[in-house]
């Protein structure tokens, strides 16, 4: 589903990944670890073709598309949904707006129907009750004022709506407390399927006693310098990225 | 409101972007049109061809004698070059068959033709909005709707030029008693030669029936428009009135410098909404409207509310500021703008709360939006006189940035006389987020969509307050006049 070969990403000039490759598979969940720095962030926002994130060399390839000659919204087109680890506010745009634009936009892209008002509403609170969404908050602004817990539940509940085929998760963990973590992490498992592939980038553990990954990889220095199953995680966990990052540097 | 009426397709926004200026046809109509220049001898001029009475003639030059000793102002935050006054045409009147058309069938065909291309077909507007529409087509009222049926609610509404001849005692008694002809320099200017205008008289406990519609074109080259719009709403009387313009391309500038005065009495509410499109000028800012307009209303009685809601997309400078003076106990006063500037365009806009009585309340909403080398310019003045026990006031001004060449600017003025009072003034500026950008992009939206929908959040507050059918219109105007600006 997605083959990424010696990818090179220079951020302002600094080049941050110096060669990564990464498969994933189709149903897979992918856990990618790494220290501060090392690149993780870098890889979600390549993936998903932001400005001022300049691919100087390799390739990325999503069910045979080069997303390298896509925008982002093509991308999302496509299917891949980037679940952001600092969810924008946008004030004075409705939540419930925004989703259904963005589901649209993205149905019409594909040549698909648009959702009438009733199916759309029907879905969302399926979908918000997924992630013990309050519907208050759908009918806000677009995470103006939503707490950290909130706007990270209010990711999930976009991925659950646009049902996207290949969903990274930056960072979904940081910043919640078990409680809310327990919610999410419930959330996601519902999603998971065969024809949906799940890139979680997490710094701890803890978040993989939740979502079972099938693999785990570390990045260091822009590369991924270790590859292995859950495992690895609780390695990790115990020893630090101190040892890695010896053997990595050797 | 269904976001996916206001949503531009691909191939209108590829047709917009081939098409300018969409209003900026001509319309070749046979005018009746004075030599440019300005003498008591175009006011006498004038005043003839509309058949005026003495007292309105003297009125006028009046006001032309006390403009000869005024100085054109120079404080506002706009630049322009000089305006040669004796270069303007000061009348021009669509040739009419008789004493003027009975009927649309006595219209000339050519300007019921200019008004479809606006997309403002009378006949249509007539059968299914339900709205009346006194049309001014550059200085004279040709076709007035619906006015049976507001005679039978009492109402008023008719061209200014008529009301002179028709009901002079209410003409003579409110005319200048808001804005007096010595106000300011282009309020005196127009008071010596408006040629044509709006009265609405509503009486004593009557709710309009129908919102109230005037649309203005500019449409004579070199002719300037000068509008009177008079609005009096007696006791416990309700009206709603909203005024659209457009205007066709030109090559030289056009001075525009109308006055709206309001008058609302005890328990009385005017609710005055404005979407502004004229030209803005070409990319270099050529052939703008200049578009200098004194608008205020006076809560006169106690309790009485008059809100102003504008949306300003057009004219290459702006200079407009709809005051309240709120002098009737416990009146209320509301200022709802939206101003657009791109290109070349400088808009220097906001409003006056003058509190004069006990409880007068009043809330500014003003957002501002900067794209290309636009300036946009915020001035308001909030002033708690002396007896203004327990006034209040709220002014929020947002502003919003597109791209680096343009320009946010914010005069707040305030004058505080009795210490009971209160007055609030919240401020932002933010700018299109590229980070706002990328996160609409990720969820599929295009750039000109997302750009759009946060455009129209920005807005939102504003847009509430326009009457439905004319928040959609100003939505999409305003999708429009961005259109492109990003990127």
């Amino acid at each position: 589903m997605l083959s990424i070969k010696n990818l090179q990403v220079d951020i302002e000039g600094k080049n941050i990944l110096q060669g990564l490759d990464l498969d994933v598979g189709a149903g897979q969940v992918h856990a990618i670890m790494g220290p501060n720095g090392s690149g993780k962030s870098t890889l979600s926002h390549a993936l998903a073709g932001r400005d001022g994130y300049e691919v100087t060399g390799g390739e990325m390839l999503f069910d045979g598309h080069d997303l390298l000659a896509l925008d982002p919204e093509q991308r999302a087109h496509l299917g891949i949904f980037l679940g952001m680890q600092y969810p924008v506010e946008l004030p004075g745009v409705n939540n419930m707006v925004f989703m259904r634009e963005s589901l649209n936009a993205i149905r019409r892209a594909r040549g698909e129907e648009e959702l009438d008002a009733v199916a759309f509403m029907q879905r969302v609170r399926d979908k918000a009750r997924l992630v013990d969404l309050d519907e208050k908050l759908l009918k806000r602004s677009v995470n103006a004022g939503f707490s950290g817990g909130e706007k990270k539940r209010n990711e999930i509940l976009q991925m659950a709506m646009l049902e996207p085929k290949l969903a990274i998760l930056d960072e979904t963990d940081s910043g919640l407390d078990i409680d809310a973590l327990r919610i999410i992490a419930a959330g996601v498992n519902a999603l998971r399927s065969p024809e949906r592939s799940i890139i979680l980038i997490t710094h701890y553990q803890r978040l993989l006693d939740y979502i079972e990954p099938d693999y785990v990889h570390v990045i260091v220095g822009g590369r991924i310098v270790r590859s292995g199953d859950k495992e690895l995680a609780l390695e990790l966990e115990k020893k630090g990225y101190g040892w890695i990052e010896e053997e990595a540097a050797a | 409101m269904d976001p996916n009426r206001v949503r531009p397709t691909q191939d209108s926004v590829d047709e917009l972007i081939r098409s300018g200026y969409a209003h900026g046809f001509v319309t070749e109509i046979d005018s009746d049109t004075v030599p440019p220049g300005l003498s008591e001898d175009t006011i006498r001029l004038i005043s003839q061809k509309k058949n005026e009475p003495a007292w309105m003639l003297e009125w006028r030059l009046k006001a032309y004698r006390h403009w000869l000793t005024l100085e054109e102002p120079a404080w506002a935050h706009v630049h322009h070059p000089a305006i040669d006054y004796q270069a303007i045409s000061y009348y021009s009147a669509p040739r009419k068959k008789g004493d003027g058309p009975n009927s649309l069938d006595e219209v000339d065909p050519q300007l019921l033709d200019a008004y479809n291309k606006l997309g403002i077909p009378l006949e249509e507007q007539k059968a299914l909005a339900g709205v009346a529409v006194d049309a001014v087509f550059d200085s004279v009222s040709v076709a007035t709707t619906f006015r049976k049926n507001l005679a039978e609610a009492g109402v008023i509404f008719c061209a200014m030029s008529e009301a002179v001849r028709e009901h002079p005692e209410l003409v003579r008694k409110y005319l200048g008693s808001v804005v007096p002809h010595t106000d300011n320099y282009f309020a005196c200017l127009n008071s010596a030669v408006f040629t044509d205008g709006t009265f609405v008289y509503i009486p004593r406990g009557v709710t309009c029936p129908m919102e109230l519609s005037t649309y203005f074109r500019i449409n004579e080259a070199g002719t300037g428009q000068f509008e009177r719009t008079l609005i009096v709403a007696e006791d416990n009387s309700h009206v709603s009135y909203l005024e659209g313009c457009t205007a066709p391309m030109r090559d030289e500038n056009q001075l525009h410098a109308a006055v709206v005065e309001l008058v609302a009495m005890e328990d009385a509410k005017i609710k005055y909404s404005t979407v502004q499109n004229w030209y803005p000028g070409d990319e270099q800012g050529r052939g703008g409207i200049y578009n200098f307009v004194t608008k205020r209303g006076d809560c006169r009685g106690d309790r009485s509310h008059i809100s102003w809601t504008q949306v300003e997309t057009g004219s290459a400078i702006t200079w407009k500021y709809p005051s309240c003076i709120l002098r009737g106990n416990d009146s209320v006063g509301e200022f709802y703008s939206v101003a657009v500037t791109r290109g070349q365009q400088q808009a220097d806009t906001g409003t006056k709360m003058i509190h004069l009585g006990r409880n007068t309340r009043s809330t500014i909403v003003s957002k501002g939006i900067s794209a290309g080398n636009g300036q946009n310019t915020y001035r308001g003045l909030v002033r708690m006189a002396q007896r203004a026990e327990n006034a209040r006031n709220h002014s929020q001004c947002d502003s919003l940035l597109i791209g680096d060449q343009c320009g946010a600017h914010t005069f707040p003025y305030i004058e505080v006389r009795n210490p009971t009072a209160k007055v609030e003034h919240e401020a932002t500026t933010s700018k299109i987020g590229e980070d706002q950008l990328f996160y609409c992009r990720q969820r599929g939206l295009s750039e000109e969509n997302a750009v759009s929908m946060i455009v129209n959040g920005f807005c939102k507050e504003v847009f509430n307050q326009l009457p439905m059918e004319f928040a959609v219109e100003a939505q999409k105007l305003l999708n429009i006049t961005l259109e492109g600006a990003v990127g």
